[in-house]
């Protein structure tokens, strides 16, 4: 329990909780009105951004000591996964919209 | 330190350009650019991460870029050479990968907490499990919606009695350890952390399991917005605003794609979860079968009626995927529209395996998507159709939903295509829908049904249309 009031009683944390609070909003508002033709391409393309995570592995590689390897490799197993997930992610939505493009153009 | 506020900089753009990103993806016009703005904002907040100033950090960059190499290839090559019909396959393993890319940083955090060498209070273990648990339940749960949409996994061997009591024992022990975890500090040690990420890999699986067919939309969506969600947490564990924004965005894109998969359905997420569909379907399917007699049309006689109609109303479903006819249906499309008809597409929207899926195989066929119409467009233009072709799509086709409250699709909206002159049916077999639900609209007077694989259907229908 000690920890959990620490944790909400430093001002950086809390800060971070308003974000977290703003941003479900923010979400929410930016995104609630897609039609369906968008569905796929905003859900792969939504999926691309949370290869975020792959910044996490970058920094657990570079605060790792160089001969610590149990923690090079989880963090190079995260980058390449991430790396999968955001590469393949945006590249998946892009070849998608290329397709609904054309469209647009013969419809006019 | 001025580059340090360099690097914050470059995260404000990343985080800004995520949002407008999204915001442009939800439109049709802009989309496009929306995406190519958030693969920008994505690539300037990784170069920040690479630049930023770590004290005494050893770096190790050839590990970094490394990996980095081979995830860009790896990803690159397979969105290049993947199949529109696999789309939902494919969205479902990269959503995995970035589940599993959180449970890995969960356990790099957790490795040196119970080694001694770092410390954690009970706040940050409560972030670092549950960015563990929902990564965790995300990875193995989109592992499994491959598995099942790729046809390697079949429905009824991944699943048994009582299957949803077990999940719900599952999920309390899982959270039961969980608390342990946060509560007890180092004690409960390594062991009891790694059985805890065996159980929420176990749960994933397991709470996937019995969901199937038709649910798949829903799932997808689900398991998109655990992902982000699992991204968050790890951005709070990081102390890292672009994880966070960039994650909770997607959560809430996930949740949105989620709600309207369930209003499509008119069921509720639990309903959904829990599995309604499997159990109920036995006694909703007995009915209706029995003594009433299917019309089956051939070939000519079909290439006829379209031939010489006024309006044509293509219903594509997953079976269209299936046998990749969207590019012959086209052609039929093109040949008819060329002698005056009228061709146009109803897709409902839980049509295929994943929110949108027809959408996107119809515009790589070329299909313009004015033709597209969506539920209540359709519904509206149904009356006055000719003929109605239903290319592999059944449950969303069923009159059941409208008029027998026994059905386990009761009030699901649907495509009213018997209130269409004529209705052709393309079909491998008499077989139930994914659902498992009898379908009635095969027996209506105005339908028939045309057997075979949709492409070579469709295929030998363009040739007689040709012939014409």
């Amino acid at each position: 329990m000690e920890g959990l009031y620490q944790y909400f009683s430093q001002e950086s944390n809390l800060l971070l909780i308003y974000l977290l609070l703003f941003t479900i909003i923010l979400g929410f508002e930016v995104i609630s009105k897609v039609p369906t033709v968008l569905h796929t391409p905003l859900m792969s393309g939504a999926n691309a951004i949370s290869g975020v995570v792959i910044m996490g592995a970058i920094l657990l590689i570079r605060q790792a000591q160089p001969d610590d390897y149990l923690t090079l490799s989880l963090g190079a197993l995260g980058v390449t996964l991430g790396m999968v997930n955001v590469v393949g992610g945006f590249a998946v939505t892009d070849r998608m919209l290329e397709m609904f493009k054309k469209k647009k153009k013969q419809k006019s | 330190m001025a580059f340090t506020f360099y690097i914050n900089l470059a995260y404000l753009i990343g985080a800004i350009a995520f949002v407008w990103g999204l915001r442009q993806l939800s439109s049709p016009d802009t989309a496009r650019r929306g995406n190519i703005l958030a693969a920008l904002g994505m690539s300037v907040a990784i170069i920040a991460t690479m630049l930023m100033p770590l004290s005494s950090a050893p770096n190790n960059y050839a590990w970094i870029f490394g990996s980095m190499a081979l995830g860009g290839v790896i990803g690159l090559v397979s969105a290049r050479r993947v199949q529109m019909t696999a789309m939902p396959q494919m969205v479902s393993i990269f959503n995995g990968l970035g589940g599993a890319t959180a449970v890995v940083l969960a356990i790099g955090e957790l490795l040196p907490y119970y080694s001694g060498a770092t410390a954690l209070n009970s706040g940050e273990r409560l972030i670092v499990l549950l960015a563990l648990l929902i990564g965790g339940v995300a990875f193995t749960g989109s592992m499994l919606a491959f598995g099942k949409l790729q046809g390697l996994v079949n429905d009824s061997k991944v699943t048994f009695r009582g299957h949803n009591i077990f999940n719900l024992v599952l999920l309390a022990a899982t959270i039961i350890m969980g608390g342990w975890l946060v509560m007890g500090g180092t004690t409960p040690g390594l062991i009891i952390a790694l059985v805890f990420t065996a159980l929420t890999l176990v749960y994933g699986f397991s709470f996937v399991a019995p969901i199937g067919g038709a649910d798949m939309p829903v799932v997808i969506s689900l398991l998109n917005s655990f992902t982000g969600l699992s991204a968050a947490a790890a951005g709070l564990v990081y102390n890292n605003k672009i994880m966070l924004v960039g994650g909770i965005l997607v959560g809430a894109s996930g949740t949105i794609l989620t709600v309207l998969m369930c209003e499509a359905m008119n069921r509720s997420l639990t309903n959904v979860l829990i599995g309604g569909f499997g159990t109920s379907a036995a006694a909703g399917g007995a009915k209706g079968s029995g003594d009433q007699v299917v019309k089956e049309v051939g070939i000519t006689d079909a290439a006829i009626q379209l031939f010489y109609s006024g309006s044509v109303m293509v219903v594509p479903g997953y079976g269209l995927a299936v046998a990749q006819a969207q590019k012959v249906a086209k052609e039929l499309d093109d040949l008819l529209s060329a002698n005056g008809v009228e061709v146009r597409y109803a897709i409902h929207p839980v049509a295929g395996r994943m929110p949108g899926h027809m959408n996107v195989l119809l515009a790589e066929a070329d299909v313009p998507y004015p033709k597209l119409l969506d539920l209540e467009e359709a519904n509206a233009a149904l009356p006055s159709t000719d003929v109605v072709v239903v290319v592999g799509a059944n449950d969303v086709v069923n009159p059941a939903a409208q008029d027998d409250p026994s059905s386990p699709i009761y009030g699901m909206p649907v495509l009213e295509v018997w209130k269409a002159k004529n209705v052709i049916i393309m079909k491998r077999s008499m077989r139930t829908g994914y659902a498992g639900i009898q379908n009635p609209l095969f027996f209506h007077e105005r339908s028939s049904m045309l057997f075979g694989d949709a492409k070579d259907s469709i295929g030998k229908l363009v040739q007689e249309v040709k012939n014409m």
